[in-house]
């Protein structure tokens, strides 16, 4: 193995965005036929390091080695070229189609002019056989389990002929049986002599799996470890550089009054789906309740159900002692429930306008904002200047277009701008993803001020820890019900994720 | 940093402007005339005062047009549609004030409010059926300018003609008091020659009205930061408690009355009545002109003015035996190139943005260190 060139080699890769620097000297090695890991926080830099090895991006500066030599990516379909396949976090599947279509789909073997399904799944057998991840090519789609269509994912790009494997956080959707099975595909790949580059935060995992680990802080890579060498400790703290940030709720400050009451909220899809099932919960006065979840379980549909988005089919949501079922998102808006919502760009951000504006949003129907139906400029600019200085938004001024700023100090916007209003109740969702460490300790610190003070915050997240640390209660929301209420001090990882996947469900059922 | 940015934003329109005397210089070449001689002689005579208040008269219609364009390009909502609001609008306006005689100002007034009214309400048809039935406003409007040119032959053959017997389909003539005075006073009180032969007219003050209440409406009111919002982010918009389906209405109803008083100048200073050979094309040409000014109030009527001095100086060219389709050729190159450039510099804005933003925290974080 030693005389064999790397497999992969990746020297001072620098690439930036407007106004972040995603990759500055990146170095990274990884052998042939070893799993190696890259780990790091939230925007370290590791999916954009992924995405130049992919070639769906190109960096500004330093080389690209494959098997020693030099290569230069304009699209995937040149990584492809070269033996190299990505897994996506987010799977990209046809859900009505099949196993065998969705795999050849884009690379059909061909008998004349018609497609050779027979030779395809043959194809996938074998490499089924090969690695041990048997799965039937005539299997729809739909009717797979997250494990099954992330296998899926895997073959279709070993039949792609790739020997170079990057998984983008596979383990991230997966029940803790699940990942033991990839956890078995990979290793069995490996001794087949396939290279896997693997991302992760669960440091856990990274240490039971991989050969060597490559840590990445804030754009660099700080260490490449062994696992041997180092526990999970170390590498929290290669990772986070300092001390890891501990989001613990002091003594309860949870009172009587309910500010919010869910009770049996049902939303139905156009073809009569339920998105939310007969949801209930209460929200009192200083309280935070915590909604875990894998994503896509119903907690947009929740969101959009509190703020009079999507109407409701059955159910009440009772605020303040107020029937709000009729009330528009303007009047929800006006009378003290404030959000933030989970993708900033998507639903908080105007983003080409200036931070004022931004502010704004959400708050121009009341003081000091407008009067009547006249923009208040300079209430709106001042305002502005409150939220940046009491919530530390790095910024040149109120004048600055949202764009220029960093995630962290977009959210900071956000978040400030919501808190300043002193709403009763604030839906917050993912109100730190994606953002530097500082910002995050910076925005729970916050939340945990204004839960002091009374305020009742309904805490969606897909971040564990943060829902852990922050909440008072936690209800586990699972293809639109909520399956489990548990307390947050008690409470294992173990236990959450088995609800989360909906295997705690079916095991107490 | 301010004066940078306007030259900046000045850039755009300057290098449209000269990649479009470029091209129209090749294109004059190719005929065989000498671009210099043409476009000087293009310019001696658009600046006299007749031309002035030729290429003013020419740009009300269209800034008006591309004011009630660009309302709904604010949202992302595509008004195809003024075409037919504007004309369908003259049209009852037309007979309305061929029909009434009252008090100057208020003669007026009524005639304005009857256009507004139903250019809103032919706009609002696309409007409603955006919401309801979720019909793309693009094609509604589209259709519904076919529609309103069929409604307008129809209204105009056998309800609102004034002489059944003349051949000449026409509304009622205005009374004396339906009319507004011309504006020609001004170039004298400007020191300038009284243009002969033309009225620059009086609807001026309206369209810069109408200018006005747009500049104030987008950027001064709670209405039209909701409308550029929900442009710019929907998402965003709706969560911050824009009801969309109202504002898309709403939006429609606004486009379409100011849709409604295109054809007003003309009524009111020129023909005094709507005829079969009502002016058209400025429902289109304003989709141009807004495009060309990047649906600001002032960039607007510096289009709507470029274009009016092009048609303008187009004149002399055929009394020059040059073929005056070079023009035209101006003018779609000019919007193009505008669209092209100002996609660039605003690219360049952006990042100056983005750098300084990135600086400005740098040094703040810098501080922040040395006091820690």
């Amino acid at each position: 193995m030693t005389d064999q060139p790397l497999a992969v080699e990746l020297t001072d890769i620098t690439k930036t965005f407007p106004g972040v620097i995603a990759n500055e000297d990146v170095n990274l090695a990884v052998g042939a036929g070893e799993i190696h890991a890259i780990v790091g926080e939230n925007g370290a830099g590791k999916s954009t390091l992924m995405k130049i090895l992919y070639g769906m991006q190109a960096p500004d500066e330093g080389t690209i080695h494959v098997r020693g030599e030099t290569v230069h990516f304009k699209t995937p379909k040149d990584a492809i070229a070269k033996g190299i396949g990505m897994v996506h976090q987010h799977f990209m599947l046809a859900d009505n189609l099949t196993v065998l279509e969705n795999i050849v789909l884009g690379d059909e073997p061909t008998r004349g002019a018609q497609i050779d399904f027979s030779a395809g799944s043959d194809k996938i057998r074998e490499i089924g056989k090969t690695y041990g991840m048997e799965i039937d090519p005539g299997a729809l789609v739909e009717a797979l389990t997250v494990g099954e269509r992330q296998r899926t994912e895997i073959v279709k790009v070993l039949y792609r002929g790739a020997r170079i494997l990057i998984l983008d956080e596979p383990t991230a959707v997966l029940v803790p049986q699940e990942v033991d099975e990839l956890f078995a595909n990979l290793r069995e790949m490996k001794s087949e002599g396939e290279t896997v580059i693997f991302i992760s935060h669960h440091l856990d995992e990274v240490l039971a799996i991989a050969d060597s680990i490559t840590v990445m802080r804030a754009g660099r890579t700080v260490a490449t470890v062994s696992p041997d060498d180092v526990d999970a400790k170390q590498l929290a703290e290669l990772m986070v550089g300092s001390e890891l940030p501990t989001p613990e709720t002091t003594e309860s400050t949870v009172t009587d009054a309910v500010e919010l009451a869910v009770e049996g909220l049902t939303v139905l899809s156009d073809d009569g789906r339920k998105l939310l099932d007969d949801i209930t919960f209460d929200i009192h006065r200083g309280e935070i309740v915590g909604i875990a979840g894998v994503e896509g379980n119903g907690q947009a549909e929740l969101t959009d159900a509190l703020m009079g988005i999507l109407p409701t089919s059955s159910g009440s949501v009772v605020f303040r002692g107020d029937n709000i079922a009729a009330w528009s998102t303007k009047r929800r808006r006006e009378d003290g429930i404030g959000i933030i919502p989970a993708d900033r760009h998507r639903q908080g951000l105007l983003l080409q306008s200036p931070l004022w504006e931004n502010a704004m949003l959400g708050h121009q129907t009341v003081k000091p904002f407008s009067r009547g139906p006249w923009i208040d400029r300079a209430g709106a600019r001042e305002r502005t200047q409150d939220v940046i200085d009491r919530f530390d938004v790095k910024t040149p001024g109120p004048d600055t277009v949202a764009l220029a700023l960093s995630g962290g100090n977009q959210q900071k916007l956000i978040v400030g701008k919501e808190m300043i209003a002193d709403p009763y109740v604030l839906v917050a969702s993912q109100p730190t993803r994606g953002i530097d460490v500082g910002a995050q300790a910076a925005i729970w610190d916050e939340l945990r001020d204004a839960r002091k003070e009374g305020l009742a915050v309904l805490l969606i997240s897909a971040d564990l820890e943060e829902l852990i640390g922050l909440s008072d209660r936690l209800l586990v929301i699972y293809s639109g019900k909520i399956v489990a209420d548990l307390d947050p001090q008690t409470v294992t990882p173990e236990e959450l994720g088995s609800y989360m996947t909906g295997v705690g469900v079916e095991a107490a059922s | 940093m301010n004066i940078r940015k306007i030259l900046l934003s000045l850039l755009a329109p300057a290098s449209a402007l000269v990649f479009a005397l470029i091209v129209a210089s090749l294109a004059l070449w190719a005929v065989g005339r000498n671009p210099f001689d043409a476009f000087s002689s293009m310019w001696d005579f658009a600046t006299t005062s007749t031309s002035v208040a030729s290429i003013i008269n020419r740009a009300i219609p269209l800034y008006i047009s591309a004011v009630a364009v660009a309302v709904g390009f604010q949202m992302g909502l595509f008004n195809i549609g003024v075409e037919g609001q504007y004309l369908i609008a003259a049209l009852f306006a037309g007979w309305v004030g061929g029909n009434i005689g009252l008090w100057q100002p208020l003669h007026i007034t009524v005639v304005i409010l009857v256009a507004i009214l139903v250019g809103a309400i032919w706009a609002g048809i696309a409007g409603f059926l955006k919401i309801t039935r979720g019909v793309h406003e693009v094609i509604s409007t589209i259709m519904l300018n076919f529609i309103a040119f069929s409604v307008i032959a129809y209204f105009l053959l056998n309800w609102f003609r004034d002489d059944p017997t003349s051949l000449n389909l026409k509304t009622p003539v205005f009374p004396e008091s339906g009319r507004i005075p011309d504006l020609n006073w001004l170039f004298t009180a400007l020191g300038f020659t009284e243009p002969k032969g033309i009225a620059l007219q009086g609807f001026l003050i309206v369209a810069i009205g109408i200018g006005v209440f747009y500049y104030l409406l987008v950027k001064r009111t709670r209405f039209g930061f909701e409308l550029r919002a929900s442009g710019m982010n929907p998402g965003a918009a709706r969560l911050s408690g824009v009801a969309p389906k109202r504002m898309v209405l709403t939006t429609m109803l606004i486009s379409g009355g100011i849709a409604g008083m295109v054809g007003l100048s003309t009524m009111f200073g020129n023909l005094y009545s709507y005829t079969q050979d009502f002016p058209r094309n400025f429902g289109f040409t304003g989709i141009a002109v807004a495009l060309l000014g990047r649906n600001s109030a002032v960039g607007m009527a510096l289009g709507a003015l470029l274009f009016g001095f092009m048609e303008r100086s187009a004149l002399i060219l055929d009394l020059e035996d040059t073929p005056k389709e070079v023009v035209q050729i101006m003018q779609g190159v000019v919007v193009l190139a505008v669209v092209i450039a100002y996609e660039v510099v605003n690219r360049m804005i952006e990042r100056r943005e983005v750098k300084a933003a990135a600086e400005a925290t740098r040094s703040l974080e810098a501080r922040e260190e040395v006091a820690a």
